[in-house]
């Protein structure tokens, strides 16, 4: 045990820290020289800062192990996990930056209002169960499920609709737009083998164009390139949502082929 | 005071895991008007961290399952020390709870012909776990809160307002659940956000708090399970049981520092994993109890036929239930021969292809990556014991999930005791949360509806309540002046490291009688110094604060676990006895009871020496004969004493 | 509660700098190279687009028996170069007096425009919206592709139609380089490899078209009904993966057989035959 811990002792080593704090009515970024061992990701470190500098340093965190989505943050400018940053990836001179998600109304040091996303759940219409098919006699193919299951990996940590430039830069754009997240669970359900919402009058494919803001994505992937789940958003979601809608409202033959074959 | 708000509702669920959420909306549709206060976000419960699946016997992939064996396995897995009619609901209930998960938009994975698929794990006799890879609580999670969202979606579709008749309060704490006349009356709750205070009046509560890892230093558990719904419930006055079994998952990772704890899922073990020890052996088989000893492959040959011949092998001892495998890897590191950092090896890599193991694995593999640089389809993992689980919790009514002693009180969950017994099985913590939840919400809004005459809450209790919440700010000034507690204020996180280091040390996997003592003085000691706990700032989303209000909750249930530990003379299950190694017979139909001592005083007077828990034993109802009749009589002798069977 | 949309009170200032987001002066605080991915971009673009405008207009040097640049691949007016048994098809008769290259570059121009891949490329490269993940942009309004002429983009499908088209004639330009520069079938020569090397991109770039997936079988909703497309599907997916590879690659590989025709055609190199 004493030579580990040797070996913990020789691989600790001060970082230089500048982490924002502040509120809604201001604030800044501020230098921290905290400890770092082997090992440790930048929510650690964060951690190590509560407990012997800054006790009321606020940080949102739940599972500390990539599964919960709580602890998005910008790191040196990037957004990402805290928790999924390990610190072996910095160099140990070099000045690292934590801030909160800046797409999104600061509550307090790192911890934003996320509020909006909560909204943006709510506009998508649920699930449409299929008449007719009672509990326990859903049958779906693995091969008819897949497509859906990846987007159902989202652990909603936010990051993708936080880099979305839509948003990110353009406040305006927060009431017409419901960001990558919200677009690809509308992917997510039209893919879903049993979703009985063409049954029921309603149609995801245009109202992705119409209600929630498809359009404005102009699929340059910053929400792919931050997804911690690896999930291709644009490629997998977005872009065959956007051909889905254009089936709809931009494609005469398919338009007309649907009305022949519906007469038949 | 007149400045805290208050809101009436008919149902306040607390927490929002698979239990709460399920309460909630099962609340809601019973037409009760329903809040829901979670300490997180809403969707980031720790059910999020629940990987492996959902025990239920819907027979998809062996028919020959069907509840009776799953309530076998349960009860066996808890040493028969289960509220057995629990254990028999949940057998029976769970299919119903799964698919209706699938009604909702949950995608499990899928058998060949449409159907839920379903895997191994430990202690379950046929393949039982819907699942969806290894983030089946995610699923579940994240199903159940778009179940919130479309029931919110249809209230906003009738009265104008989502909020109308379902409402999540996120990042809202409950400290004190409040009571008039003996009753429920509702609680009090604080914003992390603003700081502010506010009270939830309504005749039913329903507590669906988790669990308490957090008084352990070596946790799969987040931040949050600092055992609040035990406490409320103990200091509304409503008993605990089983507090003595705490489960400590086999395989967490142990290393790096930072990470150790964190959840190496069964599922690596129910396809396919192996356990080595330093010298490559497969230790397992030198472990397999009596108890289990026709159960269980005696070879590694036999044991590796199981997975594509289960009809005709037996499955191999690193599938037991979890407290054999955690106490045999104990044993491995403590005899020396284990693992670089401290633990054993689990390995995949020799035992399926990587595109298997990227595709059956995949959070496992990203996690590993992630976290530790270990790349798991090409080097075994080092793996640990955990805290994971207390199979301990609130007494409650076994159908209606009601909290003894206290009137509109329900607590469904891990915060419940006595479904698991001694040892949970895995994969039936997920089916718990949504058999029970919903029977908590059923039943709650049963109560809450058939209350008439509603009591507002007690000014006085919300009184002393925000006096509580907001003593750490004046630990230092108020309270240096006082003889009673000298000294300067204390770090609430200094604290924090001391319980979760003691707890780890003298009440961990293998408990002494000298050391469960020692840490009895020593939660003494804290408990005095965490009255002095201060923080500094103010009160919007101070994490200090917060934490020393947690301190309160976690000391109780500390408590509560080292004393029932002392008490139980014994090893069964979670609980391991150094010094009373076998199982004894005689303590199957004890449970031991902890109530406050002094449920009238102010806690905070209490003298460290007494103690703040009351311990008690009281025998358990007998098992239902024909519950009995499921099992063979030479099985039931391992268990029963004799004087139990000849009844 | 905030619902998290409402118009910030503080007008001026949007985006990063909105008075409700956490007050930091800088744009970004990135610290890494990240202005390199958009230069690159922009500069291959632009290299591009001058080197095809110049060949495009040049209406010269197109031809070298058996190869025809693909560049004026079909040729559709009358007033281009005879090739025997080669993509003549003189739809657009002699009133036509501009470069023949013009009538055609249209569609693969459209067809690469409006690609999923290229759109990203020259928002980020050329528009700078965004220039790069988490670095603001400097424009004031933005509404994505929501109005003309943006809007347009949906018809990418359309061009996918004709890219096949236009890939079935290179595709048959490839075949007639199998000849000499007699016409004499069943020959090969350097620049023969050159062809199939472009063309091989040229028809992995097209399959691997977003657009393209759809049609095959992203539009379903039960793969398990359409075992066949399915497969497709999964092949165009695999494909679709390499679509930024695949655009770059034959991007330059259609700009080199030009050159390479070029070369022959002005003299400045003699194309080595194998057989």
């Amino acid at each position: 045990m004493s030579a580990q811990q040797e070996v913990k002792q020789s691989a600790a080593y001060l970082a230089q820290f500048r982490v924002w704090r502040g509120d809604p009515d201001g604030g800044g970024l501020e230098d921290f020289k905290v400890e770092v061992n082997e090992g440790e990701v930048v929510l650690d470190i964060i951690h190590r800062l509560q407990a012997t500098q800054a006790p009321d340093l606020a940080v949102r965190w739940n599972c500390k192990a990539g599964k919960c989505g709580s602890c998005s943050a910008e790191i040196n400018g990037r957004p990402r996990l805290m928790c999924m940053t390990r610190m072996s990836v910095f160099g140990r001179d070099e000045t690292i930056t934590i801030t909160p998600m800046r797409a999104f109304p600061v509550v307090r040091d790192l911890v934003t209002d996320v509020s909006f996303n909560y909204t943006k759940a709510r506009e998508v219409p649920s699930f449409v169960p299929p008449a007719g098919v009672a509990p326990g006699e859903y049958r779906m193919r693995q091969e008819d499920v897949n497509r859906s299951q990846e987007f159902r990996k989202c652990i909603e940590c936010f990051l993708c609709q936080n880099t979305c430039h839509v948003v990110r830069d353009h406040e305006e754009n927060k009431g017409a737009f419901a960001g990558p997240r919200f677009l690809m669970r509308i992917a997510e359900l039209d893919m879903h083998p049993l979703d009985a919402a063409p049954a029921s009058g309603l149609d995801r494919k245009a109202t992705a164009q119409d209600e929630h803001g498809l359009g404005y994505c102009n699929i340059t992937k910053c929400c792919t390139e931050v997804c911690p789940e690896n999930i291709k958003i644009t490629d997998n979601a977005l872009i065959p949502l956007k051909e889905r809608a254009a089936d709809r409202k931009y494609d005469p033959l398919v338009w007309l082929g649907n009305k022949i074959r519906r007469r038949e | 005071m007149a400045h805290v708000d208050r809101q009436a509702w008919d149902v306040v669920v607390v927490g929002a895991g698979g239990a709460g959420l399920r309460a909630a909306i099962e609340a809601r549709e019973a037409g009760m008007r329903t809040a829901v206060i979670c300490k997180s976000l809403f969707g980031k419960a720790h059910t999020v961290m629940a990987e492996g699946g959902i025990a239920a016997s819907m027979g998809n992939v062996n028919e020959r399952d069907n509840w009776q064996v799953h309530f076998r396995d349960t009860m066996r897995g808890g040493k028969f020390l289960n509220q057995w009619r629990m254990a028999e609901l949940h057998a029976r209930e769970a299919p119903d709870r799964v698919w209706e998960l699938e009604t909702w938009g949950a995608l499990f994975d899928r058998t060949k012909d449409g159907r839920i698929s379903q895997r191994n794990f430990g202690g379950h006799e046929y393949p039982r776990l819907a699942h969806v890879g290894d983030r089946t609580g995610l699923e579940l999670i994240r199903t159940l809160q778009q179940k919130i969202v479309s029931l919110q979606q249809e209230d906003e579709r009738e009265f104008g307002a989502y909020d109308a008749r379902l409402k999540v309060f996120q990042e809202c704490t409950v400290t004190r659940v409040l009571k008039t006349d003996g009753r429920v009356s509702g609680t009090f709750c604080y914003e992390r956000e603003s700081g502010r205070f506010f009270v939830l009046e309504a005749p039913a509560v329903v507590l669906a708090t988790g669990g308490i890892g957090k008084s352990f230093k070596v946790t799969s558990n987040s931040w949050e399970y600092t055992g609040d719904g035990h406490a409320l419930a103990l200091l509304a006055g409503a008993p605990l049981i089983n507090m003595e079994f705490v489960q400590f998952h086999p395989t967490g990772m142990v290393w790096p520092p930072s990470v150790k704890g964190i959840l190496v899922t069964e599922s690596v073990r129910g396809d396919g994993g192996v356990l080595r020890n330093s010298d490559g052996k497969r230790f397992m088989f030198d472990y397999i109890p009596d108890v289990f000893k026709e159960k269980y492959a005696q070879s590694e040959e036999e044991g590796d036929r199981w997975y594509d011949d289960p009809e005709n092998n037996r499955r191999p001892p690193e599938l037991l239930p979890r407290d054999e495998v955690a106490r045999a890897i104990n044993s491995e590191v403590k005899a020396g021969r284990g693992s670089p950092h401290g633990g054993v090896f689990l390995d995949v890599s020799t035992r399926m292809p990587a595109e298997v193991i990227k595709r059956r694995l995949p959070s496992m593999h990203h996690q590993f990556k992630e976290l530790a640089d270990v790349d798991i389809t090409a080097e075994p993992m080092e793996v640990g014991p955990t805290c994971h689980y207390v199979m301990g919790g609130v007494d409650v009514d076994p159908d209606t999930a009601a909290a003894t002693g206290v009137p509109g009180l329900f607590a469904a969950g891990e915060v419940a005791g006595g479904m698991h017994g001694s040892n949970r099985l895995g994969g039936n913590s997920l089916s718990d949360l949504l058999v029970f939840g919903r029977r908590a919400g059923l039943y709650a809004a049963e109560y809450a509806a058939s209350i008439a005459d509603r009591t507002p809450a007690d000014p006085l209790q919300i009184d002393a309540a925000e006096a509580e919440a907001l003593r750490p700010f004046s630990a230092e000034g108020e309270h240096r002046q006082t003889s009673r507690d000298p000294g300067p204020a204390e770090n609430p996180y200094t604290l924090h490291q001391e319980l979760q280091q003691s707890m780890n040390d003298l009440v961990g996997i293998i408990r002494k009688e000298g050391e469960m003592r020692e840490a009895l003085d020593r939660l003494a000691g804290l408990r005095v110094r965490a009255r002095r706990a201060g923080v500094e700032g103010h009160r919007q989303y101070n994490p200090g604060w917060h934490l020393s209000l947690d301190l309160r909750n976690m000391l109780l249930v500390s408590e509560c676990v080292a004393r029932a530990a002392l008490e139980r003379e014994e090893s069964r299950g979670g609980h391991t006895r150094d010094d009373h190694p076998v199982m004894d017979r005689h303590w199957r139909n004890i449970n031991l009871v902890c109530e406050l001592a002094d449920p009238q005083g102010e806690r905070t007077d209490a003298d460290p020496a007494l103690g703040q828990i009351r311990l008690s034993r009281r025998e358990t109802p007998p098992i239902r004969p024909d519950l009995l009749g499921l099992f063979e009589k030479d099985e039931l002798l391992k268990y029963l004493t004799d004087e139990e069977l000849s009844r | 509660m905030a619902t998290g949309i409402e118009p910030s009170p503080q007008a001026g200032a949007t985006g990063v700098q909105d008075a409700s987001r956490a007050a930091i002066p800088a744009r970004h605080l990135r610290t890494d190279r990240w202005w390199l991915a958009p230069a690159v971009t922009a500069a291959g673009l632009l290299a591009f687009i001058v080197y095809s405008t110049w060949r495009a207009f040049a209406n010269a040097d197109y031809y070298h028996a058996p190869y025809v640049s693909p560049f004026y691949s079909p040729c559709l007016a009358q007033n281009c170069e005879t090739m025997h048994g080669g993509p003549n098809w003189e739809l657009f008769g002699s009133w036509w007096g501009l470069s023949p290259a013009l009538l055609i570059l249209i569609f693969p121009l459209g067809f690469r425009l409006t690609c999923y891949y290229y759109r990203k490329a020259y928002y980020r490269g050329f528009w700078a919206s965004p220039p790069a993940c988490a670095v603001a942009e400097p424009h004031k309004k933005y509404t994505g592709e929501t109005r003309f002429p943006l809007i347009l983009q949906n018809i990418h499908r359309y061009f996918f139609y004709f890219a096949i088209l236009v890939a079935g004639v290179l595709t048959y330009d490839t075949a007639l380089a199998f000849r000499d520069e007699h016409y004499n079938w069943g020959h090969m020569g350097l620049g023969t490899v050159v062809f199939l090397v472009n063309i091989a991109l040229i028809w992995a770039y097209t399959l691997s078209c977003h657009s393209c997936r759809h049609v095959v079988g992203g539009r379903l909703r039960h793969f398990s009904k359409h075992p066949v497309r399915y497969r497709l599907w999964g092949w165009v997916g695999k494909l679709n993966e390499r679509h930024m590879l695949l655009a770059w690659s034959s991007l330059i590989s259609v700009a080199l057989a030009d050159f390479y025709v070029f070369l022959l055609a002005t003299g400045a190199f003699d194309d080595p035959r194998f057989f």
